[in-house]
């Protein structure tokens, strides 16, 4: 399992990592960004992507 | 040993093929000729957070991944010269640096002041930490800002510089703020709420020339108004940085021609071996849009750039076909977005080519999201707030 941290004092919910990995992150009706925080290794390369998009570089993978 | 390969460029897209490169499984060595004195940095707090805050360089630096530790980095020294006959790249110290294969991620700078300042000081551009630093320190209550140009710079800065309590005109030769990109009825929009704010428009007009001893006290239009100004911010876009490449065979007339493969190609449109280039300074054909190749400052494609220009590159060094990757079409979706005030906006596609934009979703007065079209095909969607729904847009742009 592969851990996803968001730093939420960071995050600015731009959704930019939405479309890099839509199964783990999504904004919801009031624009804020909502995560699933233990995912499937399967999800490694899409969660990657993910934190090298975020605008805010407020995402991180945890050993 | 062989020659490393060299990225020219210490900043996002130069990072991003280098940790491209290591992805495809190339190990050898890389060195990254910046001429800022800085590892990569993330830009887009530079007009906002870091604009207004107290931030440091520290807490914007990417973070460097283990993959890339071991990479060289040549850091205040700017590219002049490139021979690639000899694969070679001189740098402003003289000192000359041989790459078995290079990246040219130069990006852009921002145009200076159109006029002679005749040595007064208080003029500002912004594109740099440094820029940031020097900006941020004169953003005082009271201080009359004049801010040169009405795109998202300019607006970002003007935002920025209300909330610090400064008086600020915008002035620009065009129509409506960041019209080209949001067509006229969200600039008209985003105008009134500048407008809102204390920000004050002047059209049609740019700067003639300055008045002051020293530091600016006041400018001149070339429309013969004369204003006072405490600071000039000029944000009247960017060029790219390619002197340094003239003589070198490639096609620069705008920025670094490329094929869809990221690969440099030459005036009569031959693929220059092992020449590679990427993010803003990169003009290539977006097969999602047309076959205009055109450079596009959006935040997404230093990386999207970057990643695939390294993979390629890393496949070709380690001896593999890179056959199957140059066929995959490079159709990547430009993503932008601006906060200003409260007012979040957010865009995919290329707004810019769009004949007309229509309402969709919301109140222009409120949130809202917009189609464009051009020759009633859909070109890019831009909205404020609604980020759910601009987002979904994003499935909806494929290759035919």
């Amino acid at each position: 399992m592969i851990k996803v941290e968001v730093d939420m004092t960071k995050c600015q919910h731009y959704g930019q990592c939405v479309f890099e990995a839509p199964t783990v992150f999504k904004l919801n009706s009031e624009d804020k960004l909502e995560y699933v925080a233990e995912v499937d290794d399967s999800e490694l390369d899409n969660v990657e992507a993910a934190v090298d998009i975020c605008p805010m570089q407020a995402i991180r993978i945890a050993q | 040993m062989s020659a490393p390969v060299v990225i020219v460029g210490g900043s996002l897209a130069g990072l991003r093929s280098a940790e491209g490169i290591r992805k495809a499984g190339y190990s050898g060595p890389i060195k990254v000729i910046g001429n800022e004195p800085y590892l990569p940095y993330n830009r887009p707090p530079l007009s906002k957070e870091l604009l207004s805050g107290s931030g440091e360089i520290d807490e914007i630096y990417f973070p460097i991944k283990e993959s890339v530790a071991d990479i060289e980095w040549v850091l205040g020294q700017a590219a002049t010269s490139l021979d690639t006959k000899e694969q070679k790249v001189t740098d402003l110290s003289g000192a000359s640096h041989s790459y078995s294969a290079l990246v040219i991620a130069t990006g852009l700078r921002p145009k200076p002041l159109p006029v002679d300042s005749n040595g007064i000081s208080g003029v500002h551009v912004l594109r740099t930490f440094d820029d940031a630093l020097a900006l941020r320190k004169q953003l005082l209550p009271g201080v009359k800002v004049v801010i040169l140009g009405a795109g998202f710079i300019g607006c970002e800065v003007a935002a920025t510089a209300i909330k610090a309590g400064c008086k600020v005109k915008v002035v620009a030769r065009g129509h409506e703020p960041m019209e080209e990109a949001l067509g006229k009825t969200l600039a008209k929009e985003v105008k009134r709420r500048h407008e809102l704010k204390g920000v004050e428009f002047v059209k049609g007009a740019s700067v003639f020339g300055l008045i002051g001893d020293g530091h600016v006290q006041r400018i001149i239009l070339d429309s013969g108004v004369i204003y006072d100004a405490d600071l000039v911010v000029v944000a009247i876009g960017s060029l790219p940085n390619t002197e340094w490449l003239e003589g070198s065979g490639i096609d620069i007339s705008n920025g670094v021609l490329v094929d869809g493969g990221l690969r440099a190609l030459s005036s009569d449109g031959a693929v220059i071996e092992n020449v590679f280039a990427v993010g803003d300074v990169a003009r290539y054909v977006n097969p999602l849009f047309d076959e205009v190749p055109r450079r596009v400052e959006h935040w997404n494609l230093p990386t999207e750039t970057g990643k695939r220009a390294g993979q390629i590159l890393g496949k070709q060094l380690n001896g593999e076909s890179v056959a199957d990757m140059l066929a995959e079409p490079f159709a990547p979706l430009p993503s932008f977005w601006s906060d200003q005030y409260d007012m979040h906006i957010l865009a995919f596609g290329m707004t810019y080519l769009a004949d007309r934009s229509e309402l969709v979703a919301g109140e222009l007065s409120g949130e809202c999201v917009l189609e464009y079209f051009r020759n009633d095909k859909l070109v890019g969607v831009c909205g404020i707030g609604m980020r759910p729904t601009i987002q979904s847009y994003r499935t909806k742009f494929s290759l035919a």
